[in-house]
């Protein structure tokens, strides 16, 4: 997709049209921007002021909020766990993805849409929908204690790990297999003819070649992991070990009554989502329309 | 694995004209080494078995729980055959399934109706490539980033009974997110937010595959603005229109995080999602129950995947 980076193409001038236009989405976006600039605005007022006041006022400026947010919801320790299970699991889904989705690029099998819809289906299926026999496989499955303190799969990061890559494999190899049968076939032949092996022409030939798609991919993921509320609502029972998505959840119930810490702590959770599009916000835009469209 | 036919080169692609002066060598192409056929195997089978034993194996199982009686706690031997009676005890004397269907079908037609129309139409609008069309963009798909958890706290800011914006400035006294005649409503609006942002995004990327010249020879035509979309580019948008569907239906009928971290699903906020959970890890774990929940809503969606898979992969083709 090309952003409108390219210089401004407004050669002609102004018509009123184009400026009804531009005051319509102008307000447009400031309201989609609103309800998150209101949860910054009330997590940096103290509570005291706009129970006096209402919070429909100025004043009480404050940064406590984050300060107490950030001690007594233990954010370091959730953002830590966050750092765990999204980290590994974006790299294996990357690696496992790219893998097949090689395969299915590089090989005409007959089996290869069969694979290919296996993958994308489950990536679209209600987690719901699995959750009772995955519940109790998770509780079944044993680990040695030096992995889980549970010593089940079910409370651990490996569970969330595994199942997360579980998922989220179907996007990728739809996205990956896509951008690799795009590549010149000659390339390959080239490879086959210096006596390449499989893995180098995945490794070295393909993997290079793919890059923008990974970082793309690697952007949404990041966010869509780390975004992830179910299973780790439903595959981890000790608090500690919640990341931070979930653990927020399980907080509110201690501020129930103070919506200027609940902000603070919503605003925290949003960040690191937030620095990642900001930085990456042409991969991230990249990465969520590549499955829709081959723009 | 090793066995399957060992093709090589896509059929689309005509090999390249060296291949074809050098006849030993194309023949020697198609030969995979031992070590080869080892690490296809293993690059397809690793990934694959992650996703049989974690997705596909529990979509089949939930299916075959759907027709016992288990409560999850007695041996696997104790399990009896109950056929379809769980799936007349959802539809007769369950009383959430009603309003859980209704909430479900009234968040589709929401972000159907209203959301998408929107998405669609700020997406026609940001495609004239205006001056700071970049931050208007932004503005309008920031709420996809953020999880629809987060969102519901967001929203929580401003529907508040409270402490809330809404009723600060209207001076009402309305419980948004807990008095269940509204609170639907009230969640729609959040989800709706969120859904134009992305629908915007996908029609955006579409708008820009569609070959400009189509539009130019409709200008010429004399065509209005209006009537060259609804004419020429809407049904050229095709394969976008029909994945527009499908993930609209699919997140629809995966809605799930908004309403649990609301109130657990309850009071006026069922959906089939929330019921499933509440089956299995709430206080009274009915298996066999909570599994033909799932079951309808596997169904459901599998009809639509089909649909999703049959459109892309057909784009695939050309």
């Amino acid at each position: 997709m090309s952003e409108a980076t390219a210089p401004a193409p407004a050669r002609r001038p102004l018509r009123p049209a184009r400026v009804l236009l531009h005051v319509f989405l102008a307000a447009v976006a400031v309201s989609w921007l609103f309800p998150i600039l209101w949860a910054v605005l009330t997590s940096l007022r103290s509570y005291e002021y706009t129970a006096a006041n209402g919070y429909v006022s100025l004043g009480g400026w404050t940064f406590d909020n984050y300060v107490t947010a950030w001690r007594t919801a233990e954010f370091g320790q959730h953002f830590l766990n966050s750092v765990y299970i999204t980290v590994p699991a974006v790299l294996l889904t990357l690696f496992l993805a790219s893998c097949v989705a090689f395969v299915i690029a590089r090989f005409s099998w007959r089996t290869n849409l069969i694979l290919l819809g296996l993958f994308t289906a489950a990536n679209l299926l209600p987690q719901q929908a699995l959750l009772i026999p995955l519940f109790r496989l998770f509780t079944q499955v044993p680990l040695p204690e030096f992995m889980s303190d549970s010593e089940l799969l079910y409370d651990s990061y490996w569970g969330l790990i595994l199942v997360n890559v579980a998922f989220q494999c179907g996007f990728c190899v739809f996205v990956l297999s896509n951008y690799m049968k795009a590549l010149p076939r000659d390339l390959y032949e080239a490879a086959m003819v210096d006596g390449a092996s499989v893995w180098r022409q995945y490794w070295q030939v393909t993997m290079p070649l793919c890059r923008p798609a990974l970082a793309a991919l690697a952007t949404l993921e990041v966010t869509w992991i780390y975004n992830e509320f179910f299973w780790a609502t439903v595959l981890m029972r000790t608090g500690d070990k919640f990341p931070v998505t979930s653990s927020l959840n399980n907080l509110r119930g201690e501020f129930f009554t103070d919506n200027n810490l609940v902000s603070a702590g919503s605003v925290l959770v949003a960040i690191p989502t937030l620095v990642i599009f900001f930085l990456l916000q042409k991969q991230f835009v990249r990465g969520l329309t590549l499955g829709a469209s081959k723009g | 694995m090793s066995d399957l036919p060992l093709v090589q080169a896509d059929r689309a692609v005509p090999p390249p004209a060296a291949t074809t002066t050098t006849g030993g060598r194309g023949r020697r192409l198609r030969l995979l080494s031992r070590t080869d056929r080892v690490v296809i195997a293993l690059m397809v089978l690793v990934p694959l078995l992650l996703v049989v034993a974690l997705v596909w194996l529990p979509a089949l199982a939930t299916v075959a729980l759907s027709t016992t009686d288990w409560d999850g706690i007695g041996p696997v031997s104790e399990i009896e055959f109950v056929g379809a009676r769980n799936y007349s005890d959802v539809v007769n004397i369950y009383p959430p399934f009603v309003p859980a269907v209704q909430n479900n079908l009234l968040w589709l037609a929401a972000l159907f109706v209203v959301a998408t129309p929107i998405g669609m139409f700020l997406a026609v609008l940001l495609d004239k490539e205006l001056r700071g069309t970049r931050f208007y963009q932004t503005a309008l798909y920031l709420p996809v980033v953020l999880s629809l958890a987060l969102i519901g706290f967001v929203w929580q800011l401003i529907y508040s009974r409270d402490q809330g914006l809404l009723n600060g400035v209207f001076g009402t006294d309305v419980d948004w997110y807990g008095d269940p005649d509204v609170n639907i409503w009230a969640v729609l609006v959040a989800a709706g937010w969120r859904h134009v942002g992305y629908i915007m995004l996908l029609y955006l990327a579409g708008l820009k595959g569609v070959d400009p010249s189509l539009r130019e020879a409709a200008a010429v035509d004399g065509a209005s603005e209006p009537s060259t979309f609804f004419k020429v580019v809407f049904p050229v948008m095709r394969p976008i229109n029909i994945i527009v569907l499908v993930v609209t239906v699919i997140e629809s009928l995966r809605a799930f995080d908004l309403v649990w971290v609301i109130n657990k699903g309850r009071n006026g906020l069922e959906l089939i999602s929330a019921l499933v959970t509440a089956n299995v890890v709430g206080e009274a774990s009915r298996i066999g129950f909570g599994s033909a929940l799932a079951t309808i809503m596997l169904v459901v969606s599998l009809v639509f995947i089909t649909v999703y898979l049959a459109t892309v992969m057909r784009e695939d083709r050309r």
